[in-house]
């Protein structure tokens, strides 16, 4: 018999402070580190209540320093603890970059196994909330590149608790970015306690036979919208939340490749280099999905230029109007 | 350990304590200092109400941190430069950037981080403790060229943290550069304060490790910030290298206006110096001591006010963001992809496929 669990309608942000708690509960190597996210509960609340919960030992405000944060949380994972360790916005973890690039994801291989670092970063990423400069990047493709990181990004609050609690349980590093554009955009039924959602699973949110768009994160509600769009004019598009960026759901996306045999990408990362390029190139590699394909793919990201001051943010990200376009080329095609 | 005593020339009650600048503190220069920093106030003021009413975005508010922003930017000459933070705008207004641009940086418009033609005058600073790095490089490129300008960088107590802070105190002594490291312990770096910051009893003595100066004065006393950074200037422009300077003050409000400084401190604590130390209110008594005070200089803030307002509704009048901003300025010359992706850009808002 399935036992009951009892559900709440809650925000992303909140499912995101659960994870954690429920965590901090369950293991006491759990450790949360990062500028302000203690007494103050975090810029965006995302620890809020943790520090008077558990305490200033594992609720801990660092000093301002993110190579600082990265760096310790590397010792403390290799030495028994398992951080969460803050960034209190994707654009301020290049200070971070060296200890990530050259240690965090390197540990195990160094040492064959002997050391290991099982931590996750978090980081408030992406556009559109008219936040100041610098505040808004997207650049999760350098770690999508960069080898020995998982990449994941949840864009609904049951898919960020679950797979939240999953990175917190990975045994190698994770890089979890967090749209904060959703973080507060709606409330969605939420389990109380303990579950996962597994990294490295895509989830096809809309079912269609006509066209395939991939997207994460901040851009799920748009390539939504556009696919609704489109529907009026009979176009039927799935839609697939890729939700791992690194390693990819390969068997979901060529799953929908040979169904539709058209396929749109939509992310707000800079376009060269960018997760679309990767996921073409994968499709290419799948045999069965290359000879699937019935149009050129396709792809709407942000342009190849900084994320811009707020005044133009909405002419960098990509828009509904931008993905219909893609829809309505390839319905013509 | 090196002690390092707090400088005062003017106390809370607008006393002199220190008599010997005495003569360079002309009625000139002393109301001009209170003039800044009423100006500045009132351009802080002014920028939280317009984020309220939703005319800016988020913004960084300095109420408290007058004197500090104010007297140093008076002690500098002309063509010197300046690195701001984004919580400098009281030190680059008095320095001579445009109110309109400062409000447009505020309005998340490029044209913001743009001084007058001139104007030796950073960008703010964003990621913490980055622009120390720059100032050094912009005072070793003017001690390269055989001037004797100098540069002064802003930053605050959170920003000794990052190995930034430390790598440009590192080469501006290996080189002995002309750069001021100008910084405003205000208490609190967003809602960690400077003892969880940091274990060291004072920024000033972060110097010693790179043998170099370092002064601490009451960043709430206008006069003692100047001559500080007065003489700093001129010890750099001698060729007699770096100083660092912590000007000791205190942010009354929020870090940003997206903060609420409840969560994390009592603001009692604001209150009860807002009441005895505060740089203007001081300012104010030493003026009416010394009978510098007079009628035209309470009638002031309507001048001040309705420059800003001009400057507000300036801003406003602005035509909506330029696109090529967003495109124009990545390269002097842009490469195929941003070109591809500007024109696909107007193809779509044309709505031609």
């Amino acid at each position: 018999m399935k036992t009951a669990v009892k559900t709440r309608e809650i925000t992303l942000i909140q499912a995101l402070t659960e994870a954690m708690d429920t965590m901090l509960e369950r293991d006491p190597s759990v450790l949360v580190l990062g500028e302000d996210v203690g007494v103050n509960g975090g810029v965006f609340r995302a620890t809020d209540g943790l520090y008077e919960k558990y305490g200033e030992d594992r609720i801990i405000d660092t000093p301002l320093a993110e190579s600082g944060i990265i760096g310790t949380s590397i010792g403390l994972a290799m030495n028994g603890f398992k951080p969460i360790a803050e960034i209190q916005f994707f654009g301020f973890i290049y200070p971070a970059f060296n200890q990530i690039v050259t240690q965090a994801t390197r540990i195990r291989g160094r040492t064959l196994g002997r050391f290991t670092v099982p931590m996750v970063i978090r980081a408030p990423y992406g556009a559109g909330v008219r936040a100041p400069e610098i505040h808004s990047d997207s650049m999760e493709a350098l770690f999508i590149h960069m080898p020995g990181i998982k990449v994941v990004v949840p864009s609904n609050p049951y898919d960020a608790k679950g797979l939240l609690i999953a990175s917190i349980e990975d045994p190698d590093p994770v890089l979890f970015l967090e749209p904060m554009k959703l973080y507060r955009a709606g409330r969605k039924e939420v389990p109380e306690g303990y579950y996962t959602v597994p990294i490295g699973k895509a989830a096809t949110v809309k079912e269609g036979t006509d066209i395939t768009i991939l997207s994460y994160g901040a851009m799920m509600p748009i390539a939504l919208k556009a696919a609704e769009k489109a529907e009026k004019d009979g176009i039927r598009s799935e839609v697939i939340d890729l939700r791992t960026l690194f390693p990819l759901d390969r068997e979901l996306i060529q799953a929908s490749v040979e169904k539709t045999g058209k396929i749109i990408i939509v992310h707000e990362g800079h376009r060269t280099n960018g997760l679309a390029a990767e996921i073409t190139a994968l499709i290419n590699d799948t045999e069965t999905a290359f000879l699937s394909l019935k149009a050129p793919i396709q792809r709407v990201t942000g342009f190849d230029v900084p994320v811009p001051m707020f005044s133009l943010e909405e002419a960098y990200l990509p828009s509904i109007e931008a993905v219909y376009d893609k829809i309505r080329f390839l319905a013509e095609y | 350990m090196t002690d390092y005593p707090m400088r005062q020339i003017i106390d809370g009650d607008g006393a002199l304590v220190d008599d010997r600048y005495k003569d360079q503190m002309t009625p000139e220069l002393v109301v001009e200092m209170y003039k800044k920093m009423v100006f500045a106030r009132l351009f802080d003021r002014k920028c939280v109400n317009l984020q309220r009413q939703g005319r800016i975005g988020t913004y960084v508010p300095f109420e408290g941190q007058e004197a500090s922003q104010v007297g140093s930017a008076l002690a500098l000459r002309e063509d010197d430069w300046m690195f701001p933070t984004y919580r400098d705008h009281g030190a680059t207004l008095t320095f001579g950037h445009s109110l309109k641009n400062i409000l447009m940086y505020w309005n998340g418009r490029y044209e913001g981080a743009v001084p007058p033609e001139g104007k030796r005058i950073f960008p703010p600073a964003v990621p913490i403790a980055s622009q120390l790095l720059h100032a050094t490089g912009a005072a070793w490129a003017e001690k390269k060229k055989g001037t004797d300008r100098i540069a002064i960088v802003y930053f605050g107590d959170g920003a000794t943290s990052e190995g930034d802070f430390h790598e440009g105190l590192n080469f501006a002594s290996v080189f002995q550069i002309p750069v001021i490291f100008f910084n405003q312990n205000n208490g609190y770096a967003i809602s960690v304060p400077t003892t969880r910051q940091m274990h060291s009893k004072t920024i000033a003595q972060k110097a010693v490790a790179y043998d170099m100066e370092g002064i601490r004065v009451d960043g709430n006393d206008v006069c003692a910030v100047y001559f500080a950074v007065k003489e700093a200037a001129e010890k750099a422009r001698r060729g007699a290298g770096p100083t660092l300077i912590e000007a000791v003050t205190w942010r009354y409000g929020a870090h940003t206006t997206s903060d609420d400084p409840s969560k994390y401190r009592d603001q009692s604590e604001t209150e009860l110096r807002r009441k005895t130390v505060d740089p203007v209110g001081r300012m104010e008594k030493y003026l009416k001591r010394h009978g510098y005070w007079d009628e035209r200089l309470k009638a002031y803030e309507t001048e001040a006010t309705a420059e800003i307002e001009a400057a507000v509704k300036a801003m406003e009048s602005e035509p909506a963001a330029d696109i090529r901003h967003l495109f124009d300025y990545v390269f002097a010359e842009s490469p195929w992809p941003i070109e591809d992706q500007k024109a696909d850009y107007h193809r779509l808002k044309g709505g031609v496929r």
